[in-house]
């Protein structure tokens, strides 16, 4: 832990199955999670290799503030992508923060290749690399209730992850479950565990530290406790939770509807999160020591005999899955939404590249650049059950047509034609058609997530931003959030963790030094990160926004080609001055 | 009477753990999720929802009873006291618990139970805890 001094490294080796425990004072002032996770790339992995050397790592790291702080529940997973071969991040809550800190591991790095398919215990007394061959080709539902039987201890203390069948075969939009309902869903990590054999990795919180801080920590802790609790700051994320956007999204033209043809649907209704919160919220959870609760479970009733036979259905939902296997489907009925996420869920892949990628493969059947001998089934905007079908075909690669959509839509698109409609921004596209601000955010942003730097919110404000105003408003607001990622919080709670917020934190927990230096610090990150994706090969010159992106209408109108290149070139611009920057 | 602390709504728990981070920083001075005297666990997977494992307030006490010592004793309106300097780490209360709200702590050996203090109650964003009157001896108290 930090507080101590040092950073606690676990590292294993699935070559041999064994390995080893390291305490590293000299990485402290890399923080935590994005910063620590860039840090030990630089050590542990292999540029220049392939994403499926079998000495690639998985880092996983927290930082200096989980547990010790409310929000503070996240998990920087760094990894050498295999959907675009360069150096990644993909971040989840659930339980896994919080118990990796009571494991005593700030960062667990799995390197090598199994032997046989595997899983991984570990905790603060426990390094296990054990038999999985029971567990290959299950789905992510019964791999856990398997290992939860089989490993029964430390109940309420443990933290599961696991992959489906889409990472086993090593699709490149395959993610990574947690805790039956969060994800490191993006950017292919789950075909990264596939490809060591590693189908589950069970984490043990059985550590306890004594408090040493002094009366500020407790203070501090039941001001930002209150704050939260006692005030309107979280609501949002606890009522409807995100699908409350669905609504206010279509109605400023920014919902991606089938396939972004369009970014209105007069049937949104149906996927609204009010629509959702009345018919089919069982109730909400939340990660382990977060006082929210924005993770909503849908329960679905479903019919599935004549003679009053039913089964029932309990799957997360959030707006992105919401967006991807509903209205860029152009699915109106939230229940069907919810058998389509369970059975995503089920196989493991990333929602929201799933959803792209069979929108896509819609528009290119309508098209006729594909026919029914691709697809197997003939997709059609609206019609769940084709989809249904195709995310199975996804999972397990039916055919050469389902083998390169699943290594994402630019790759089947440069194959069968179609990169015009491709609805892909560095990945497939989040949820946010709000304009071009977005676009190219998302298309350059360090995880090509709508997290990075919120463009999204850039495109919805009255003003207009010349490129050179809105580059260094991104800049900004990925300061702010590159720091909230080392520490690790979620990103929900950036309004109450400010940067002075941070800094009171790290002092009250015995890290003054890092709390003084901290913007220098999170500016030193930021270069960091940016310089570990450099050395992976990215160039952010290359940025190509599809013509789907130009053609529709935004918040502002549709968005101008012009605009979007000159923001390209400042942001590259800007990018690249990290890379060549002196320390 | 002395107050006892009660999971009285567990129906709208979420799981955050909140009121055990707060029973190991504000009673025990630690950060832990084992040195808290209520215990909330799934039942059964994030499927199943919450229950909260934590001592009753028994009156009498077996886990009093079963102290060989005398650091356990009997607390008014239910529950125990705990004495430091008498307890042998035998464990004995832990097997006497019915409800197995008694934690033998792995580094210092000590159980861990709930006092009834209620200083996680302020922490639980759903008052699913409360503070509750005290119980009435069934039976004869040690």
């Amino acid at each position: 832990m930090l507080s101590h001094g040092y950073v606690r490294i676990m590292e294993v080796n699935l070559d041999n199955g064994k390995g080893r425990v390291i305490k590293r004072e000299d990485l402290v002032n890399h923080l935590g999670g994005s910063g620590l996770a860039a840090a030990l790339y630089q050590e542990y992995g292999l540029p220049e290799e392939s994403p499926f050397h079998p000495d690639q790592p998985l880092i996983f790291a927290i930082g200096p503030l989980n547990a010790l702080f409310p929000l503070m529940s996240k998990v920087v997973l760094g990894f050498k992508s295999p959907y675009n071969g360069y150096y990644a991040e993909t971040h989840a809550g659930g339980r896994m923060g919080t118990i990796m800190r009571f494991a005593d591991i700030d960062a667990l790095v799995i390197r090598g290749k199994a032997k046989r398919p595997s899983y991984l215990v570990a905790g603060s007394r426990e390094i296990n690399v054990k038999d999985a061959r029971h567990l290959w080709g299950l789905d992510t539902t019964l791999t856990a209730r398997l290992i939860r039987q089989k490993e029964a201890r430390a109940h309420g203390k443990r933290s599961i992850l696991r992959i489906g069948v889409s990472g086993e075969n090593l699709v490149k939009i395959a993610g990574i479950n947690v805790d039956t309902f969060r994800h490191f869903g993006r950017l292919g990590a789950g075909a990264l565990m596939g490809s060591k054999f590693l189908k589950a990795i069970m984490l043990i919180g059985d550590a306890s530290f004594d408090l040493d801080f002094g009366p500020s920590y407790k203070k501090l802790y039941k001001r930002l406790f209150q704050d939260l609790v006692g005030s309107d700051l979280m609501t949002k994320y606890h009522g409807l939770g995100t699908t409350g956007n669905v609504l206010p999204l279509e109605k400023m033209k920014s919902l991606p509807v089938k396939n972004m043809q369009a970014t209105t649907f007069p049937e949104a209704e149906g996927i609204s999160g009010e629509y959702f919160a009345d018919n089919l919220l069982l109730r909400q959870v939340a990660c382990t020591g977060c006082p929210i609760g924005c993770i909503h479970i849908g329960l679905l009733r479903e019919k599935f005999g004549e003679e009053h036979e039913y089964c029932y259905r309990q799957v997360s939902y959030d707006h992105e899955p919401v967006f991807a296997m509903g209205s860029m489907l152009g699915i109106s009925r939230a229940e069907e939404v919810i058998t389509l996420l369970d059975r995503v869920e089920k196989y493991g892949l990333d929602v929201i590249s799933t959803g792209v990628a069979l929108a896509w493969a819609t528009e290119a059947l309508e098209k006729e650049l594909i026919s029914k001998e691709e697809t197997l089934v003939p997709y059609k905007f609206g019609s769940s059950k084709e989809y249904l079908e195709g995310i199975r075909y996804l999972s397990e690669g039916t055919n050469e047509f389902y083998r390169l959509l699943g290594e994402g839509v630019s790759a089947a698109a440069s194959n069968y034609g179609g990169e015009d409609f491709a609805c892909v921004l560095g990945q497939e596209m989040a949820g946010y058609a709000t304009g071009p601000i977005f676009f190219v955010s998302q298309a350059m942003g360090f995880r090509h997530s709508h997290l990075d730097t919120a463009g999204y919110q850039l495109d919805q404000m009255p003003e207009e931003f010349t490129p050179e105003r809105a580059v260094e408003l991104l800049e900004e607001e990925e300061r702010q959030r590159v720091l909230l990622t080392s520490m690790v919080a979620c990103l929900f709670a950036r309004k109450l963790y400010t940067p002075e917020v941070l800094q009171e934190a790290l002092e009250a927990v015995g890290l003054k030094e890092q709390g003084k230096s901290l913007e220098e610090l999170g500016e030193g990150i930021r270069r960091l990160r940016w310089r570990v994706k450099f050395s992976t090969g990215f160039k952010p010159e290359k940025t190509v926004i599809p013509r789907r992106f130009t053609e529709i209408v935004n918040v502002k109108g549709v968005s101008s080609k012009e605009y979007m290149k000159d923001l390209i070139k400042l942001y590259s611009r800007s990018i690249n001055n990290l890379r060549d920057q002196e320390k | 009477m002395a107050k006892i602390m009660r999971p009285v709504e567990m129906e709208k728990c979420i799981g955050c753990y909140c009121c055990m981070l707060a029973c190991a920083r504000q009673v025990h001075s630690s950060l832990s999720l084992d040195r808290s005297g209520i215990q909330v666990r799934t039942l059964g997977g994030l499927t199943a929802g919450f229950q909260a494992v934590v001592c009753l307030a028994c009156l009498p006490a077996p886990c009093a009873e079963a102290c060989p010592t005398g650091a356990y004793r009997q607390r008014k309106g239910g529950g125990v006291r705990y004495s430091r300097e008498s307890c042998i780490r035998c464990g004995s209360c832990k097997e006497a618990c019915p409800v197995d709200a008694i934690i033998m702590d792995r580094e210092s050996g000590e159980p861990v139970v709930c006092y009834h203090c209620g200083r996680c109650v302020s922490f639980c964003p759903h008052s699913c805890l409360a503070m509750t009157e005290g119980k009435k001896p069934k039976g004869d108290v040690i």
